[in-house]
């Protein structure tokens, strides 16, 4: 079936002309009508509009243009804009919001041909670790449906472990792309803050937003990357540099290699098999011709605490901008204080809340050198630890997560254990770093995926291809597909 | 960085966003726990560190200052929730 394929296959398959764009993008929907209602990945899918993208990109095809992501159906993240589509960032306040304009990455996979379609559900403003924080019900795992997906980009993940797009793209923050694609077992790249452009992302901590891809195997997240990446200058934390062939770096050895093993990463209340499963992973890269040895991130203890200071913090302002004047919801109120101050009590959820106050507070007068400043130079600290450790390793090798999928539920009446469910996925925007993340195995019983984070050096990504390609041709993990019964 | 004090009332007035008791009262138990937490990160000597506000900064990005094309007014408009005349419609701020 063509949803089931990764996006190198189907481009090769349309490239022959051995099947149409039409045919793919139908089997996506397809595919959706019969399994969303178990796993709940999509918010809303505009299937008139996908068809007519589809049949576009036929006519492309059939005048002989060819291009890796040519006809290729990709689905979004609820926090991306796409001009005449809804984007509601899983929150009420929105409303019935639609985007006036594309965002820059959807306009770059729309020049490459790619179809643009659906609205991935996700936790309400890309705040949370399990997709429960969405204004519209939670996603599901596929592997296990009585389990969360991993967040803030549950749908995303679940969308492409279920074979309901070919990709999807996200946006991590602190974690939000690596610890869902290894909850559901993707492969979830974080790209080097600054590569991708986030003109259209919806914002939540603009010091560590990105946007980044889900797929089904390296390569496809190497084809994505190329499509994305690059200077806009619509986002002056742009970067202008250019972007390289990223799909170079694929098949190359990695003969030769040092890969560091932060020590700290070691922590009590890892899950056995997930320990175990990265353990293999390692002796695997090993045996592929890797060098790996232990290095030291000091100041890894304290990232949790400095992400919950600067993430509210950013979040606590860029959220003030909905405020029931310009766009979304209105409750209305007898003077613009109250006006405002009804709108977000009605429209934001409870995690939402809990981030803007903590937001608010470490900003407040009298607190702010105590908890924000020191906060930014503890991220100065991190982000050291991580340039004093590129100087002996390549790239770094860690879990993804501590544990596998958790069940629906369990932490959601605890937000700071919700919190530390990202411990190892928070340095890497702290420090402004790449990250990838891919299936390394699975836990026995329940059969669920297991992630095995690599951390890149700024602009790193090709180094992280390189390794993940190399593993993932070693090893059976990629090629899995959840018992999703349709 | 002394115990939590915060006044839970005066932030959400800081922040205009209306809570309920209930939600008073959960949240402010809730953060009392999270900045308990965060309160290690009085343990580190940032005395002589310098503080990151990005990753990578970029200094006075700058663009040519010519006219392009911008947003259509209606279309800048279509998603406001009270409009007249072109225009936002809010409560009355002058007497």
């Amino acid at each position: 079936m063509l949803n089931q394929l990764t996006i190198s296959a189907l481009a090769a398959k349309l490239a022959t002309r051995a099947t149409t764009a039409r045919a793919a993008m139908q089997a996506c929907l397809d595919q959706i009508a019969r399994v969303d209602g178990q796993i709940h990945a999509f918010l809303s899918h505009d299937d008139a509009d996908a068809l007519a993208q589809a049949d576009a990109a036929d006519k492309r095809l059939a005048a002989g243009e060819r291009g890796p992501l040519l006809g290729v159906p990709i689905a979004m993240k609820d926090v991306l804009c796409v001009k005449g589509q809804p984007a509601n960032c899983a929150s009420k306040i929105l409303g019935k919001f639609v985007s006036p304009y594309d965002a820059t990455v959807v306009e770059k996979l729309r020049a490459a041909g790619a179809i643009i379609f659906g609205r991935l559900n996700m936790d309400e403003f890309a705040m949370g670790s399990s997709t429960e924080n969405s204004a519209f019900g939670p996603t599901l795992n596929p592997w296990d449906t009585t389990r969360i997906p991993g967040g803030s980009s549950g749908g995303s993940a679940a969308a492409v472990a279920a074979d309901e797009a070919l990709a999807t793209l996200g946006s991590d923050t602190g974690g939000s792309i690596r610890q869902p694609a290894a909850l559901c077992g993707c492969v979830g790249l974080k790209p080097t803050y600054g590569l991708v452009s986030r003109y259209g992302l919806i914002a939540f901590a603009s010091s560590l937003d990105q946007i980044g891809s889900f797929t089904k195997d390296v390569r496809d997240a190497a084809t994505v990357l190329g499509a994305i990446a690059g200077h806009d200058p619509r986002d002056s934390s742009s970067v202008p540099r250019p972007v390289p062939d990223y799909a170079a770096s694929l098949g190359r050895s990695i003969k030769g290699l040092k890969l560091g093993l932060p020590k700290e990463y070691m922590i009590g209340g890892m899950d056995p098999e997930v320990k175990a499963a990265v353990d293999a992973a390692v002796k695997q890269l090993t045996a592929l011709g890797a060098e790996v040895v232990e290095i030291s991130l000091p100041h890894t203890d304290y990232a949790v605490a400095v992400y919950y200071i600067v993430a509210t913090a950013e979040a606590s302002a860029n959220l003030a901008r909905f405020d029931g004047i310009r766009y979304g919801a209105r409750v209305d109120g007898a003077d613009p204080t109250a006006l405002y101050s009804n709108t977000r009590g009605a429209g934001f959820g409870p995690e939402v809340k809990r981030r803007i106050i903590l937001g608010t507070y470490v900003l407040s007068s009298g607190y702010y050198d105590a908890y924000y400043l020191r906060a930014q130079k503890v991220r100065t600290l991190i982000r050291q630890d991580f340039l004093n450790a590129f100087e002996k390793v390549d790239a770094i090798v860690t879990p993804t997560t501590p544990t596998a999928a958790f069940k629906v539920g369990e932490k959601s009446d605890d937000p700071l254990q919700m919190y530390l469910s990202d411990i190892f996925t928070i340095s890497c925007n702290l420090a402004g770093i790449p990250g990838l993340s891919l299936p390394c195995g699975f836990t026995r019983s329940p059969k669920l995926p297991i992630g095995l984070q690599l951390l890149g050096k700024p602009f790193g990504e090709e180094t992280l291809f390189q390794i993940a390609h190399a593993y993932e041709q070693a090893t059976p993990w990629h090629g899995e597909k959840p018992p999703l019964k349709g | 960085m002394s115990a939590p004090d915060f006044d839970i009332q005066y932030v959400a007035h800081l922040a205009r966003l209306k809570l309920t008791a209930d939600e008073e009262a959960k949240l402010g138990s809730q953060l009392t726990n999270i900045l308990g937490y965060i309160a290690k990160l009085k343990e580190v000597d940032v005395a002589n560190v310098e503080p990151t506000a990005h990753a990578f900064p970029l200094v006075n990005v700058m663009r040519a200052d010519e006219t392009r094309p911008s947003l259509p007014h209606d279309e800048a408009m279509r998603n406001a929730p009270a409009k007249a005349g072109g225009l936002f419609v809010v409560p009355k701020i002058v007497e």
